[in-house]
């Protein structure tokens, strides 16, 4: 499986892709030089925990990034040839929701509750296409068939609040793929829902991508959600990027320190009584981004930090051609 | 929807009841005789006031008057003036229309001018246009009333003679709209001045609060433009608040309306209001006290009913 | 972006750190700053009035009376003689009194019916509760006009009548922020080693409402010096011979006096303009610092 999708062309390239916002007690980078392929087809995922700037990239692809306080710094973003940092706030307009659409964690203050199911995905749709009202108001109910939502052309008219968590999921990815776009990127799709409800929601996004051909980029803290759904994972820790690899390689031999750590929290059902005898726990808390020492990131709850870990930062190493680590212990 | 209306009104009598029962005990509790007021500079025996008193029921106890006024009330009778003997009822009537339709121009005129300026200003935080606005708006909160309006009749009126100096009409006219109109300008843009000041802060803020929301990201995260994100998305529920403010308006505005009849001569309940303090006339200050009460509850029904239909989270008449 | 921007909150960052950035917040806002001159101009005024008027400000003197601005009276003379001027510094401590004196009464009436309905709930949260609502309901100008217009005009009784409606808005909000920090781990934690309710509302969750409520007793300074000055004005308010300047405008309400010698209206009118505004900045800068995402 991961041989065909490393032939294709990547889809989606971030290049030093640096993220800063400020605030009132400094200048923060959110985002620190990620460098990122997203194979076409694929579902890329980026997880890490509260903070490590995993959605602000996904803002940032998408370039909503609210201008004061925040700002893409350096760095290029590549989607179909074009640098996105390079385009003007009208082109990308042409971009959003069209070629590459986000999906947002609480759908419940995401969706505009003076509005109509129907209303808010019409708009969008003739926003892209030059089509009459009512076309677009038959394309957004084959929109909401798409996601499942039964007796679309009745739900088409509730307001958000009138519909449950998972139907107003449904109803933004509905949103989401209406204009067929080329990349998803679908940040906590889950995070707010309830597990019965991730899992139909998980699925689901997995059938769009084989039915549509989209590429999918999930932002998640749940690596569970990771193992289930993804093919290459990207592992971020305050704004950089750790660790990079298919899917099954990462969780079979993590190489970073703060991955290994990630892994072993899962816990496991049913494991021999040796491999978990208590539940697994990284000490420690995220480092304050404004206060960051000259040494690499992790290296104050590292458990295998040696000297120079404090001192210097470590770069991106390959380890097995398409394993990528960020530590001194494979440089 | 009805059951609402209907809900709302019955429990706003109450509401009423204890207002106008505060009111008659503090009025009551006042010192000075109302005979005084009443018999004026009659000389009179005191046996004759004493019947006077009597007459007035005005020799009963305080709890016994209340309940008097409230079966006279019942009846549709607001009582006597201590004045001038007339009909309460047809001095308040005679003035509801010049306050009401001084404290229409006025929400009509802050209203339309107030929401766009705090939209602009929400949505050009901080460059010199928020500003400009936010200072022309801590301008009018902070002019106190009277002031604008003796400077509006001193410039306007006086130097430049645009506007009359006050009262409904020109004397010795037959009744004219555009008179009316012209007389109504400079009270009413003088009231509207505050008003607005304290409209576009609101506006702003409320603006300001829903340009951070969630679906206004999703929105542009839909490829909308800016401002249709804005004017579409945004706004409507921006609006939302100022709608009750609606409500919340007419007690305030009122207390800038008792001012600026005063200073403009307008015929209004406002005016009405200070000439029965001034002169112990308790039936009217009751009448009145019932109607600003009204005019209150009334106002904040009306706002909640608009809440209600412009917002369908809490709208009324469900569909399912 | 979690964590670092929104992280100033009053209680969730020490507070050594809290009242530095407030500080620096406040000072940033340069109209804020302007405002707290002019208000501290005016407090100087106001304390030392009898020193800084160069005349009696009640002293009438018919002879003089209705006189343009001169150099004995650099702001003229009032219709029977008085010296504006001096009227004007003298009538600063009318203002501030009201605006202070109610502004504490209130404040400190809402604090504790705020605090107490937050914090104890139940029956007294329904009962505190039912009274704010009421007293809202009020037509409050209705209510001012007649209490002071029947019990006699005077200052107290304007002190009073605003103390005493004034407090279900800071309840309110006192009771709302209450009810938010409530729930905190330092309140629990207090609760569970058995302070008693006093210590823990005056200790743990007092000075974490504050802020609200500063800013709402800093415009309501601004309120009520605008409440006194137009009852003032209507006759209502502060009597002459004492020097308000509400009362003071009240002369001009004959329109000969409104034309021909606005030196007796335009400088009462104006300090309470530039009192109210400047209050209102000063409001706007501490609601800035205190709470940024208000704004």
């Amino acid at each position: 499986m991961s041989d065909l999708v490393e032939e294709k062309r990547p889809v989606l390239s971030l290049r030093g892709l640096t993220t800063v916002f400020k605030t009132d007690l400094g200048v923060v980078k959110a985002v620190d030089g990620l460098d990122l392929d997203l194979p076409a087809g694929a579902t890329l995922g980026i997880v890490g925990e509260s903070g490590c700037g995993k959605s602000t990239v996904g803002l940032s692809i998408m370039k909503l990034i609210p201008e004061p306080p925040g700002r893409i710094a350096c760095g290029e973003i590549l989607f179909e040839g074009e640098d996105l940092t390079k385009l003007s706030n009208r082109e990308m307009r042409l971009v959003r929701g069209n070629k590459i659409s986000m999906i947002f964690q609480e759908p419940m203050t995401s969706l505009n509750p003076v509005l109509r199911i129907g209303e808010i995905i019409s708009e969008v749709i003739r926003a892209h296409q030059k089509v009459p009202r009512k076309l677009a108001w038959e394309k957004s109910i084959e929109a909401l068939d798409k996601v499942r939502i039964p007796s679309p052309s009745i739900r088409i008219n509730d307001y958000p609040h009138e519909m449950s968590g998972g139907m107003r999921q449904r109803a933004m990815i509905a949103l989401a793929i209406c204009c067929d776009p080329t990349l998803i990127i679908a940040d906590e799709p889950t995070t707010a829902l309830d597990v019965t409800i991730q899992a139909q929601i998980l699925s689901l996004l997995g059938r769009i991508k084989k039915a549509l051909g989209t590429s999918i980029i999930l932002i998640t803290h749940d690596l569970g959600v990771i193992a289930e759904n993804t093919e290459k994972v990207a592992v971020m820790y305050a704004g950089r990027l750790v660790e990079c690899a298919d899917t099954a390689t990462l969780f079979d031999s993590p190489l970073h320190p703060y991955t290994q750590g990630l892994v072993l929290t899962v816990p496991r059902l049913g494991a021999r009584k040796e491999k978990q005898s208590r539940l697994n726990v990284i000490p420690g808390l995220v480092p304050n981004l404004l206060s960051l020492g000259p040494g690499c990131h992790f290296a104050d709850r590292c458990n295998q930090v040696m000297d120079v870990c404090r001192r210097l930062k470590p770069e991106i190493c390959i380890q097995d051609e398409k394993h990528l680590v960020r530590c001194w212990r494979y440089a | 929807m009805h059951t609402f209306i209907v809900r709302r009104l019955l429990i706003s009598i109450p509401v009423i009841l204890l207002i106008t029962m505060i009111m008659y005990l503090i009025i009551n509790l006042a010192p000075g005789d109302p005979i005084d007021m009443l018999v004026g500079q009659q000389a009179l025996t005191p046996t004759e006031i004493e019947r006077i008193r009597i007459s007035l029921g005005l020799n009963e106890p305080i709890h016994q008057r209340y309940l008097n006024w409230l079966g006279q009330l019942a009846r549709g009778n607001l009582g006597f003036s201590y004045l001038d003997h007339q009909p309460v009822l047809d001095r308040i009537a005679e003035r509801l229309v010049p306050t009401f339709s001084l404290m229409f121009f006025v929400i009509l005129v802050s209203y339309v001018a107030a929401v766009p300026i705090g939209v602009i200003s929400a949505v050009r935080q901080y460059t010199w246009i928020d500003y400009l606005a936010t200072s022309i708006a801590f301008f009018g909160i902070s002019f106190p009333n009277f002031f604008s309006g003796l400077v509006g009749i001193y410039f306007f009126s006086l130097k430049l003679n645009w506007f009359p100096t006050g009262g409904l009409e020109s004397i010795g006219q037959g009744f004219s709209i555009m008179d009316r109109l012209h007389h109504l300008l400079l009270p009413g843009l003088v009231l509207a001045f505050r008003e607005m000041g304290v409209l576009v802060r609101y506006t702003r803020s409320s603006m300001l609060d829903v340009i951070r929301q969630d679906y206004v990201r999703t929105a542009r995260a839909g490829g909308l433009s800016e401002w249709y994100v804005i004017l579409h998305h945004a706004l409507r529920n921006a609006l939302l608040p100022l709608i009750t403010m609606l409500g919340l308006s007419i007690p305030r505005l009122f207390a800038g309306v008792v001012i600026i009849e005063q200073i403009f001569q307008w015929p209004g309940m406002g005016r009405l209001a200070i000439e029965a303090i001034v002169s112990r006339d308790y039936p009217v200050l009751m009448g009145l006290t019932l109607c600003t009460a009204v005019m209150v509850l009334m106002g904040n029904l009306l706002a909640d009913l608009l809440y209600g239909v412009a917002d369908p989270r809490i709208r009324l008449s469900g569909r399912r | 972006m979690q964590g670092v921007a929104d992280n100033t909150a009053r209680h969730e960052i020490p507070r050594q750190t809290f009242r530095s950035l407030a500080r620096r917040r406040f000072l940033r806002h340069r109209l804020a700053l302007a405002g707290a001159v002019i208000v501290a101009v005016i407090v100087f005024m106001a304390v030392f009035a009898p020193w800084l008027a160069p005349h009696d400000p009640n002293h009438v003197d018919i002879m003089l009376a209705r006189e343009g601005p001169s150099f004995g009276h650099l702001l003229g003379s009032d219709v029977v003689g008085r010296d504006v001027l001096s009227r004007l510094i003298y009538g600063s401590r009318v203002s501030l009194s009201v605006g202070l004196l109610a502004v504490g009464v209130y404040v400190v009436i809402g604090l504790i019916l705020g605090c107490v309905a937050g914090y104890f709930g139940g029956w007294v949260d329904m009962v505190v509760s039912r009274l704010v609502d009421a007293v809202l309901s009020f037509p409050v100008l209705m209510l001012i006009l007649v209490i002071v217009g029947l019990l006699g005009p005077s200052l107290f009784n304007i002190i009073l009548v605003l103390g005493f409606l004034g407090w279900p808005e800071v309840a309110r909000i006192v009771r709302g922020q209450t009810l938010a920090v409530r729930e905190e781990l330092y309140v629990l934690s207090s609760e569970a080693a058995g302070a008693p309710s006093s210590r823990i509302i005056i200790k743990d969750i007092l000075p974490n409402i504050m802020s609200p409520v500063i800013v709402n007793a800093t415009f309501g300074v601004a309120r009520a010096i605008l409440i006194e000055a137009g009852l003032s004005f209507l006759g209502m308010g502060v009597q002459p011979p004492t020097a308000s300047w509400g009362n003071m405008l009240n002369d001009a309400q004959s329109l000969s006096i409104l034309e021909t010698m606005p030196w007796m209206w335009v400088p009462p009118g104006l300090m309470i303009f530039i009192a109210t505004i400047s209050i209102n900045f000063v409001g706007d800068g501490l609601r800035d610092a205190l709470d940024p995402k208000l704004n």
